[in-house]
Protein backbone atom coordinates (compact mmCIF):
# COMPACT_ATOMS: atom_id res chain seq x y z
CA UNK A 1 0.00 0.00 0.00
CA UNK A 2 1.49 3.41 -1.07
CA UNK A 3 1.97 5.83 1.77
CA UNK A 4 -0.49 8.69 1.48
CA UNK A 5 0.12 10.88 4.49
CA UNK A 6 2.91 10.96 6.51
CA UNK A 7 2.96 13.88 9.18
CA UNK A 8 5.91 14.11 11.89
CA UNK A 9 5.89 16.41 14.55
CA UNK A 10 3.14 18.47 13.59
CA UNK A 11 2.49 21.29 16.23
CA UNK A 12 0.09 24.24 16.02
CA UNK A 13 -0.82 27.56 18.28
CA UNK A 14 -3.75 29.58 17.78
CA UNK A 15 -3.32 33.02 18.17
CA UNK A 16 -5.02 33.02 21.38
CA UNK A 17 -2.10 31.08 22.67
CA UNK A 18 -3.64 27.54 22.84
CA UNK A 19 -1.59 24.56 21.58
CA UNK A 20 -3.78 23.09 19.98
CA UNK A 21 -1.54 20.35 18.03
CA UNK A 22 1.61 19.84 20.51
CA UNK A 23 4.24 17.01 18.44
CA UNK A 24 1.55 14.70 16.41
CA UNK A 25 2.46 12.16 14.30
CA UNK A 26 0.36 10.04 11.92
CA UNK A 27 0.55 7.86 8.39
CA UNK A 28 -2.23 7.12 6.44
CA UNK A 29 -2.07 4.14 3.40
CA UNK A 30 -3.79 4.58 0.06
CA UNK A 31 -7.56 2.63 0.68
CA UNK A 32 -7.10 2.87 4.37
CA UNK A 33 -10.07 4.88 6.16
CA UNK A 34 -8.87 6.05 10.18
CA UNK A 35 -11.38 7.46 12.55
CA UNK A 36 -10.14 10.83 14.61
CA UNK A 37 -11.60 10.48 18.18
CA UNK A 38 -10.83 12.64 21.33
CA UNK A 39 -12.97 15.51 23.43
CA UNK A 40 -13.44 18.34 22.30
CA UNK A 41 -10.77 20.69 21.73
CA UNK A 42 -8.18 17.97 21.81
CA UNK A 43 -7.13 19.41 18.46
CA UNK A 44 -8.70 16.51 16.34
CA UNK A 45 -10.47 19.31 13.81
CA UNK A 46 -7.09 21.58 13.41
CA UNK A 47 -4.95 18.21 12.82
CA UNK A 48 -7.76 17.88 9.83
CA UNK A 49 -7.46 21.18 8.73
CA UNK A 50 -3.87 20.91 8.45
CA UNK A 51 -4.08 18.12 5.92
CA UNK A 52 -5.69 20.16 3.33
CA UNK A 53 -3.51 23.38 3.36
CA UNK A 54 -5.92 25.37 5.62
CA UNK A 55 -3.90 25.58 8.82
CA UNK A 56 0.35 25.74 8.73
CA UNK A 57 1.93 24.83 11.56
CA UNK A 58 5.60 23.50 12.96
CA UNK A 59 6.42 20.35 11.74
CA UNK A 60 6.42 18.25 8.52
CA UNK A 61 3.20 17.60 6.87
CA UNK A 62 3.66 15.20 3.39
CA UNK A 63 0.66 14.46 1.58
CA UNK A 64 1.11 12.03 -1.96
CA UNK A 65 4.76 13.40 -2.00
CA UNK A 66 4.17 16.98 -1.39
CA UNK A 67 5.55 18.82 1.00
CA UNK A 68 2.52 21.05 2.66
CA UNK A 69 3.81 24.91 2.05
CA UNK A 70 2.41 27.48 0.02
CA UNK A 71 3.98 26.06 -2.71
CA UNK A 72 2.31 23.58 -2.77
CA UNK A 73 -0.94 24.44 -2.09
CA UNK A 74 -3.41 24.19 -5.15
CA UNK A 75 -1.76 20.60 -5.64
CA UNK A 76 -2.40 19.54 -1.85
CA UNK A 77 -6.01 20.94 -2.45
CA UNK A 78 -6.47 18.90 -5.58
CA UNK A 79 -5.48 15.58 -3.46
CA UNK A 80 -7.14 16.01 -0.31
CA UNK A 81 -10.95 16.87 -0.37
CA UNK A 82 -12.60 18.49 2.59
CA UNK A 83 -16.11 18.09 3.85
CA UNK A 84 -16.90 20.37 6.80
CA UNK A 85 -19.76 19.33 9.81
CA UNK A 86 -21.64 21.92 9.21
CA UNK A 87 -23.07 21.35 5.08
CA UNK A 88 -24.56 25.05 4.79
CA UNK A 89 -21.05 26.38 5.40
CA UNK A 90 -20.03 24.39 2.79
CA UNK A 91 -22.76 24.80 0.24
CA UNK A 92 -22.59 28.89 -0.84
CA UNK A 93 -23.52 28.64 -4.31
CA UNK A 94 -27.01 29.18 -5.93
CA UNK A 95 -28.02 26.04 -6.92
CA UNK A 96 -26.45 22.48 -6.40
CA UNK A 97 -25.47 21.92 -9.63
CA UNK A 98 -23.52 25.05 -9.68
CA UNK A 99 -21.57 24.07 -5.83
CA UNK A 100 -20.98 20.91 -6.96
CA UNK A 101 -19.16 22.63 -9.91
CA UNK A 102 -17.81 25.38 -8.08
CA UNK A 103 -14.04 23.34 -7.38
CA UNK A 104 -13.72 22.41 -11.02
CA UNK A 105 -14.74 25.80 -12.41
CA UNK A 106 -11.93 26.99 -10.19
CA UNK A 107 -9.24 24.89 -11.63
CA UNK A 108 -9.99 26.02 -15.07
CA UNK A 109 -12.08 23.51 -16.47
CA UNK A 110 -14.79 25.03 -19.09
CA UNK A 111 -18.51 25.10 -17.96
CA UNK A 112 -19.44 22.32 -20.21
CA UNK A 113 -17.51 19.96 -18.77
CA UNK A 114 -17.49 21.28 -15.18
CA UNK A 115 -21.49 20.42 -15.76
CA UNK A 116 -20.98 17.30 -16.85
CA UNK A 117 -18.59 16.05 -13.93
CA UNK A 118 -20.70 17.62 -11.55
CA UNK A 119 -23.78 15.84 -13.09
CA UNK A 120 -21.95 12.59 -12.54
CA UNK A 121 -20.62 13.51 -9.00
CA UNK A 122 -24.41 14.21 -7.96
CA UNK A 123 -25.48 11.34 -9.49
CA UNK A 124 -22.88 9.19 -7.64
CA UNK A 125 -24.31 10.77 -4.59
CA UNK A 126 -27.95 9.56 -5.48
CA UNK A 127 -28.69 13.60 -5.27
CA UNK A 128 -29.22 14.09 -9.54
CA UNK A 129 -32.74 14.79 -9.15
CA UNK A 130 -31.88 17.61 -7.27
CA UNK A 131 -29.28 19.87 -9.75
CA UNK A 132 -30.92 22.37 -10.32
CA UNK A 133 -32.76 23.09 -6.62
CA UNK A 134 -31.40 25.59 -3.91
CA UNK A 135 -28.81 24.03 -1.39
CA UNK A 136 -31.39 25.62 1.22
CA UNK A 137 -34.23 24.17 0.31
CA UNK A 138 -32.33 20.04 1.15
CA UNK A 139 -32.83 18.25 4.09
CA UNK A 140 -29.64 17.69 6.23
CA UNK A 141 -28.91 14.34 4.57
CA UNK A 142 -28.89 15.70 1.53
CA UNK A 143 -27.43 18.74 2.11
CA UNK A 144 -24.24 16.03 3.53
CA UNK A 145 -24.27 14.14 0.30
CA UNK A 146 -24.48 17.73 -1.77
CA UNK A 147 -21.18 18.75 -0.22
CA UNK A 148 -19.44 15.38 -0.52
CA UNK A 149 -20.45 15.57 -4.29
CA UNK A 150 -18.73 18.86 -4.53
CA UNK A 151 -15.74 17.32 -3.45
CA UNK A 152 -15.76 13.84 -5.38
CA UNK A 153 -16.20 15.70 -8.11
CA UNK A 154 -12.61 16.99 -7.70
CA UNK A 155 -11.53 13.61 -7.88
CA UNK A 156 -9.07 13.70 -4.49
CA UNK A 157 -7.08 10.85 -3.35
CA UNK A 158 -7.89 11.45 0.27
CA UNK A 159 -11.15 12.68 1.90
CA UNK A 160 -11.04 14.28 5.38
CA UNK A 161 -14.63 14.39 7.20
CA UNK A 162 -15.31 16.24 10.03
CA UNK A 163 -18.22 14.98 12.13
CA UNK A 164 -19.95 13.95 9.05
CA UNK A 165 -22.91 12.63 10.88
CA UNK A 166 -23.83 15.76 12.87
CA UNK A 167 -27.77 16.53 12.27
CA UNK A 168 -28.01 13.59 10.32
CA UNK A 169 -30.84 10.99 11.48
CA UNK A 170 -30.09 7.81 12.00
CA UNK A 171 -31.47 6.40 8.75
CA UNK A 172 -29.14 9.08 6.88
CA UNK A 173 -26.02 7.93 8.98
CA UNK A 174 -26.80 4.66 7.46
CA UNK A 175 -27.03 5.95 3.51
CA UNK A 176 -23.85 8.14 4.24
CA UNK A 177 -21.70 5.11 5.58
CA UNK A 178 -23.39 3.25 2.72
CA UNK A 179 -21.85 5.70 0.76
CA UNK A 180 -18.46 6.20 1.94
CA UNK A 181 -18.29 2.92 2.03
CA UNK A 182 -17.90 2.52 -1.79
CA UNK A 183 -15.81 5.13 -2.45
CA UNK A 184 -12.38 3.84 -3.02
CA UNK A 185 -10.27 6.86 -1.13
CA UNK A 186 -8.45 6.95 1.48
CA UNK A 187 -10.80 8.34 4.61
CA UNK A 188 -9.83 10.76 8.00
CA UNK A 189 -12.79 10.83 9.40
CA UNK A 190 -13.23 13.32 12.54
CA UNK A 191 -15.93 12.07 14.87
CA UNK A 192 -17.40 11.63 18.27
CA UNK A 193 -20.04 8.29 16.61
CA UNK A 194 -18.34 4.64 17.43
CA UNK A 195 -21.04 3.14 15.96
CA UNK A 196 -20.49 5.35 12.67
CA UNK A 197 -16.49 4.66 12.80
CA UNK A 198 -16.64 1.19 13.15
CA UNK A 199 -18.80 0.79 10.03
CA UNK A 200 -16.23 3.20 8.03
CA UNK A 201 -13.19 2.93 9.50
CA UNK A 202 -10.15 0.08 9.87
CA UNK A 203 -8.48 1.81 12.44
CA UNK A 204 -8.46 4.72 15.18
CA UNK A 205 -6.21 7.44 16.44
CA UNK A 206 -7.30 8.98 19.68
CA UNK A 207 -6.50 12.40 20.58
CA UNK A 208 -5.78 14.25 23.52
CA UNK A 209 -4.16 17.47 24.86
CA UNK A 210 -3.20 17.92 20.68
CA UNK A 211 -1.32 14.64 20.80
CA UNK A 212 -2.13 11.38 19.46
CA UNK A 213 -2.77 9.69 22.58
CA UNK A 214 -3.06 6.17 21.11
CA UNK A 215 -4.14 4.65 18.10
CA UNK A 216 -5.34 1.03 16.94
CA UNK A 217 -8.76 -0.92 15.71
CA UNK A 218 -11.56 0.84 16.24
CA UNK A 219 -13.18 -1.15 19.24
CA UNK A 220 -9.68 -1.67 20.64
CA UNK A 221 -9.41 2.31 21.09
CA UNK A 222 -13.16 2.96 21.76
CA UNK A 223 -13.18 0.36 24.89
CA UNK A 224 -9.77 1.48 25.66
CA UNK A 225 -10.73 4.93 26.03
CA UNK A 226 -14.34 4.40 27.21
CA UNK A 227 -15.14 5.87 24.02
CA UNK A 228 -18.68 4.92 23.50
CA UNK A 229 -22.28 6.19 24.49
CA UNK A 230 -23.24 2.25 25.43
CA UNK A 231 -19.63 1.37 27.32
CA UNK A 232 -19.35 -1.28 29.66
CA UNK A 233 -18.84 1.18 32.46
CA UNK A 234 -22.10 2.77 31.96
CA UNK A 235 -24.76 1.65 33.66
CA UNK A 236 -27.97 3.76 32.98
CA UNK A 237 -30.88 3.33 35.89
CA UNK A 238 -34.72 4.76 35.27
CA UNK B 1 -38.96 30.66 7.51
CA UNK B 2 -38.04 34.50 5.83
CA UNK B 3 -37.10 32.79 2.45
CA UNK B 4 -40.45 30.77 2.54
CA UNK B 5 -42.10 34.13 3.21
CA UNK B 6 -40.26 35.99 -0.10
CA UNK B 7 -40.86 33.15 -2.33
CA UNK B 8 -44.90 32.96 -2.03
CA UNK B 9 -44.70 36.18 -3.79
CA UNK B 10 -43.45 33.77 -6.69
CA UNK B 11 -44.74 33.60 -9.93
CA UNK B 12 -44.60 31.67 -13.60
CA UNK B 13 -41.98 33.77 -15.56
CA UNK B 14 -42.66 36.76 -18.05
CA UNK B 15 -41.33 38.00 -21.19
CA UNK B 16 -38.77 40.42 -19.17
CA UNK B 17 -37.93 37.32 -16.78
CA UNK B 18 -36.49 35.57 -20.44
CA UNK B 19 -33.93 38.15 -21.16
CA UNK B 20 -30.79 39.54 -20.44
CA UNK B 21 -29.47 41.30 -17.62
CA UNK B 22 -27.23 43.65 -19.37
CA UNK B 23 -30.31 44.30 -21.70
CA UNK B 24 -32.57 45.14 -18.65
CA UNK B 25 -29.94 47.24 -16.68
CA UNK B 26 -29.20 49.46 -19.79
CA UNK B 27 -32.69 49.95 -20.46
CA UNK B 28 -33.24 50.42 -16.60
CA UNK B 29 -30.09 53.82 -16.36
CA UNK B 30 -31.57 55.46 -19.67
CA UNK B 31 -34.96 55.23 -17.77
CA UNK B 32 -33.42 56.37 -14.27
CA UNK B 33 -31.16 59.36 -16.20
CA UNK B 34 -34.38 60.13 -18.05
CA UNK B 35 -36.67 60.33 -14.70
CA UNK B 36 -34.06 62.48 -12.77
CA UNK B 37 -32.94 64.91 -15.40
CA UNK B 38 -36.73 66.26 -16.28
CA UNK B 39 -37.82 69.18 -15.07
CA UNK B 40 -39.91 71.01 -17.57
CA UNK B 41 -43.63 69.63 -17.69
CA UNK B 42 -42.79 67.60 -14.39
CA UNK B 43 -46.32 66.34 -13.57
CA UNK B 44 -47.17 65.76 -16.92
CA UNK B 45 -43.97 63.82 -17.77
CA UNK B 46 -44.06 61.70 -14.73
CA UNK B 47 -47.95 60.38 -15.70
CA UNK B 48 -46.04 59.26 -18.73
CA UNK B 49 -43.58 57.59 -17.65
CA UNK B 50 -45.93 55.51 -14.54
CA UNK B 51 -47.78 54.33 -17.68
CA UNK B 52 -45.33 53.37 -19.36
CA UNK B 53 -44.00 51.49 -16.21
CA UNK B 54 -47.36 50.12 -15.58
CA UNK B 55 -47.64 49.09 -18.89
CA UNK B 56 -44.43 47.12 -18.20
CA UNK B 57 -45.49 45.49 -15.47
CA UNK B 58 -48.44 43.90 -17.19
CA UNK B 59 -46.57 43.12 -20.00
CA UNK B 60 -44.09 41.20 -17.71
CA UNK B 61 -46.52 39.63 -15.98
CA UNK B 62 -45.70 41.32 -12.58
CA UNK B 63 -48.54 41.92 -10.01
CA UNK B 64 -49.17 45.79 -10.73
CA UNK B 65 -50.45 46.65 -7.24
CA UNK B 66 -47.69 44.38 -5.41
CA UNK B 67 -45.32 46.70 -7.53
CA UNK B 68 -46.90 49.92 -6.49
CA UNK B 69 -46.81 49.02 -3.35
CA UNK B 70 -43.50 47.74 -3.19
CA UNK B 71 -42.18 50.53 -4.63
CA UNK B 72 -43.42 52.87 -1.95
CA UNK B 73 -41.11 51.47 0.24
CA UNK B 74 -39.19 54.71 -0.59
CA UNK B 75 -41.56 57.34 -0.24
CA UNK B 76 -41.06 57.23 4.07
CA UNK B 77 -37.34 59.00 2.93
CA UNK B 78 -38.36 61.31 0.73
CA UNK B 79 -41.62 62.41 1.82
CA UNK B 80 -39.19 63.71 4.81
CA UNK B 81 -37.43 65.97 2.17
CA UNK B 82 -40.15 67.26 -0.06
CA UNK B 83 -42.21 68.08 3.09
CA UNK B 84 -38.69 70.49 3.77
CA UNK B 85 -39.04 71.53 -0.32
CA UNK B 86 -42.95 72.34 0.69
CA UNK B 87 -42.47 74.47 3.88
CA UNK B 88 -39.59 76.27 1.93
CA UNK B 89 -42.03 77.71 -0.34
CA UNK B 90 -40.91 75.22 -3.56
CA UNK B 91 -44.18 72.63 -3.17
CA UNK B 92 -43.17 71.78 -6.89
CA UNK B 93 -39.61 70.45 -5.96
CA UNK B 94 -41.41 68.67 -3.35
CA UNK B 95 -43.89 66.77 -5.46
CA UNK B 96 -41.03 66.39 -8.15
CA UNK B 97 -38.53 64.45 -5.61
CA UNK B 98 -41.42 62.48 -4.33
CA UNK B 99 -42.57 61.23 -7.72
CA UNK B 100 -39.04 60.60 -9.39
CA UNK B 101 -38.22 58.79 -6.20
CA UNK B 102 -41.26 56.84 -6.35
CA UNK B 103 -41.14 56.22 -10.51
CA UNK B 104 -37.24 55.51 -10.02
CA UNK B 105 -37.97 52.84 -7.00
CA UNK B 106 -40.63 50.83 -9.39
CA UNK B 107 -38.48 50.78 -12.73
CA UNK B 108 -35.88 49.01 -10.49
CA UNK B 109 -38.18 47.22 -8.59
CA UNK B 110 -39.26 45.80 -11.82
CA UNK B 111 -36.11 44.40 -13.05
CA UNK B 112 -35.45 43.09 -9.68
CA UNK B 113 -38.56 41.15 -9.98
CA UNK B 114 -37.60 40.05 -13.02
CA UNK B 115 -34.08 39.10 -12.85
CA UNK B 116 -32.26 36.32 -10.38
CA UNK B 117 -29.84 37.65 -8.03
CA UNK B 118 -27.14 35.87 -9.53
CA UNK B 119 -27.57 36.96 -13.18
CA UNK B 120 -28.37 40.37 -12.20
CA UNK B 121 -24.92 40.49 -10.14
CA UNK B 122 -23.57 39.43 -13.57
CA UNK B 123 -25.00 42.24 -14.94
CA UNK B 124 -23.94 44.86 -12.53
CA UNK B 125 -20.01 42.97 -12.92
CA UNK B 126 -20.27 43.22 -16.92
CA UNK B 127 -21.15 46.97 -16.12
CA UNK B 128 -18.08 47.44 -14.55
CA UNK B 129 -19.30 47.45 -10.77
CA UNK B 130 -16.43 46.21 -8.08
CA UNK B 131 -16.34 42.15 -7.94
CA UNK B 132 -15.60 42.27 -4.06
CA UNK B 133 -19.15 44.20 -3.58
CA UNK B 134 -20.84 42.02 -5.87
CA UNK B 135 -19.90 38.44 -4.07
CA UNK B 136 -20.41 40.37 -1.04
CA UNK B 137 -23.82 40.87 -2.23
CA UNK B 138 -24.31 37.21 -3.22
CA UNK B 139 -23.51 36.31 0.02
CA UNK B 140 -25.98 38.51 2.34
CA UNK B 141 -28.51 36.86 0.04
CA UNK B 142 -27.39 33.87 0.58
CA UNK B 143 -26.76 34.04 4.22
CA UNK B 144 -29.11 36.55 5.57
CA UNK B 145 -31.98 33.77 5.88
CA UNK B 146 -29.62 31.60 7.71
CA UNK B 147 -28.37 34.27 9.98
CA UNK B 148 -32.07 35.31 10.51
CA UNK B 149 -32.86 31.79 11.09
CA UNK B 150 -30.74 31.62 14.37
CA UNK B 151 -31.74 35.04 15.21
CA UNK B 152 -35.27 33.25 15.24
CA UNK B 153 -33.61 30.51 17.30
CA UNK B 154 -31.78 32.70 20.14
CA UNK B 155 -35.23 34.28 20.80
CA UNK B 156 -37.05 31.01 20.97
CA UNK B 157 -34.60 30.03 23.30
CA UNK B 158 -35.13 33.62 25.44
CA UNK B 159 -38.33 32.94 25.14
CA UNK B 160 -38.07 29.03 26.58
CA UNK B 161 -36.36 30.18 29.39
CA UNK B 162 -39.06 32.71 30.27
CA UNK B 163 -37.42 35.91 28.37
CA UNK B 164 -39.07 38.16 26.20
CA UNK B 165 -37.31 38.40 22.00
CA UNK B 166 -39.39 41.70 22.19
CA UNK B 167 -39.74 44.74 24.66
CA UNK B 168 -35.52 46.02 24.83
CA UNK B 169 -37.46 49.47 24.42
CA UNK B 170 -40.68 49.10 26.65
CA UNK B 171 -41.41 49.00 30.56
CA UNK B 172 -39.40 51.46 32.94
CA UNK B 173 -36.32 51.56 35.09
CA UNK B 174 -34.53 48.49 36.12
CA UNK B 175 -36.18 46.51 34.06
CA UNK B 176 -36.24 47.90 30.83
CA UNK B 177 -31.90 48.55 31.58
CA UNK B 178 -31.95 44.78 32.00
CA UNK B 179 -33.87 44.00 28.96
CA UNK B 180 -31.89 46.40 26.78
CA UNK B 181 -28.13 44.74 27.91
CA UNK B 182 -30.22 41.38 27.38
CA UNK B 183 -30.79 42.13 23.75
CA UNK B 184 -27.95 43.70 22.79
CA UNK B 185 -25.77 40.69 24.32
CA UNK B 186 -27.94 38.87 22.06
CA UNK B 187 -27.16 41.29 18.73
CA UNK B 188 -23.79 40.54 19.79
CA UNK B 189 -23.45 36.86 20.19
CA UNK B 190 -24.98 36.99 16.88
CA UNK B 191 -22.69 38.84 15.45
CA UNK B 192 -19.87 36.47 16.87
CA UNK B 193 -21.30 33.43 15.21
CA UNK B 194 -22.22 35.23 12.06
CA UNK B 195 -18.41 36.13 11.85
CA UNK B 196 -17.75 32.69 12.51
CA UNK B 197 -19.88 30.78 10.31
CA UNK B 198 -17.97 33.70 7.58
CA UNK B 199 -14.66 32.47 8.26
CA UNK B 200 -16.32 28.94 7.92
CA UNK B 201 -17.01 29.47 4.62
CA UNK B 202 -14.10 31.22 3.94
CA UNK B 203 -12.10 27.84 4.67
CA UNK B 204 -14.94 25.92 2.64
CA UNK B 205 -13.98 27.89 -0.30
CA UNK B 206 -10.20 27.71 0.14
CA UNK B 207 -10.49 24.01 0.68
CA UNK B 208 -11.82 23.59 -3.04
CA UNK B 209 -9.40 25.83 -4.77
CA UNK B 210 -11.11 29.81 -4.72
CA UNK B 211 -8.84 32.12 -6.06
CA UNK B 212 -11.00 35.37 -5.37
CA UNK B 213 -13.18 35.26 -8.39
CA UNK B 214 -16.39 33.13 -8.58
CA UNK B 215 -16.95 31.74 -11.84
CA UNK B 216 -20.55 30.77 -13.52
CA UNK B 217 -21.68 28.02 -15.03
CA UNK B 218 -23.79 29.76 -17.87
CA UNK B 219 -22.13 31.77 -19.90
CA UNK B 220 -24.87 34.83 -20.54
CA UNK B 221 -25.55 35.36 -24.43
CA UNK B 222 -26.37 38.42 -25.55
CA UNK B 223 -29.28 37.58 -28.48
CA UNK B 224 -30.73 40.12 -31.02
CA UNK B 225 -33.94 39.97 -28.60
CA UNK B 226 -31.62 41.71 -25.62
CA UNK B 227 -30.41 44.46 -27.94
CA UNK B 228 -33.65 44.90 -29.08
CA UNK B 229 -35.74 45.51 -25.88
CA UNK B 230 -32.38 47.78 -24.57
CA UNK B 231 -32.93 49.99 -27.45
CA UNK B 232 -37.20 49.84 -27.83
CA UNK B 233 -37.32 50.70 -23.68
CA UNK B 234 -34.75 53.66 -23.86
CA UNK B 235 -36.10 55.21 -26.66
CA UNK B 236 -40.02 54.78 -25.56
CA UNK B 237 -38.30 56.45 -22.55
CA UNK B 238 -36.89 59.11 -24.07
CA UNK B 239 -40.33 59.27 -26.46
CA UNK B 240 -42.46 59.42 -23.13
CA UNK B 241 -40.53 62.46 -22.00
CA UNK B 242 -40.51 64.09 -24.93
CA UNK B 243 -44.27 63.93 -25.84
CA UNK B 244 -45.08 64.53 -22.60
CA UNK B 245 -42.79 68.20 -22.36
CA UNK B 246 -44.01 69.03 -25.89
CA UNK B 247 -47.78 68.41 -24.94
CA UNK B 248 -47.50 70.09 -21.85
Amino acid sequence: MARLVEVRGLRFRYPDGTQALDGVDFTLDSGESVALFGANGSGKTTFAMHLNGLLEGEGEVEVCGLRAGRTNLEAIRGKVGMVFQDADNQLFMPTVLEDVAFGLLNRGLDAAEATARARDALEAVGMAQAAGRAPYHLSAGEKKRVALAGILVMEPEILVLDEPTTFLDPPAQRVLADLLNRLPQAKVVVTHNTPFARTVCDRAVFFACGKIADCGAVEEIATRFDWDFASQETNFER
Amino acid sequence: MLRGMLEASARPPGPLDRLDARSKLAALLVLLVVISTAHRAFPATAAALALLLAAACVWARVPLPEALRRAAVVLPFTLFFAAVCWMSGDAARGVALALKSYLSCLAVWLVVATTPLPALLRGFESFGAPRFLLLVAQFVYRYLFVIAEEARAMALAAVARGGSARGAFTGSGRGRLLRFRAAAGALAVLFARSYRRADEIHRAMLARGFGGRMRSLDAPRFRLADAAFAACASLLAIGARLAAERLA
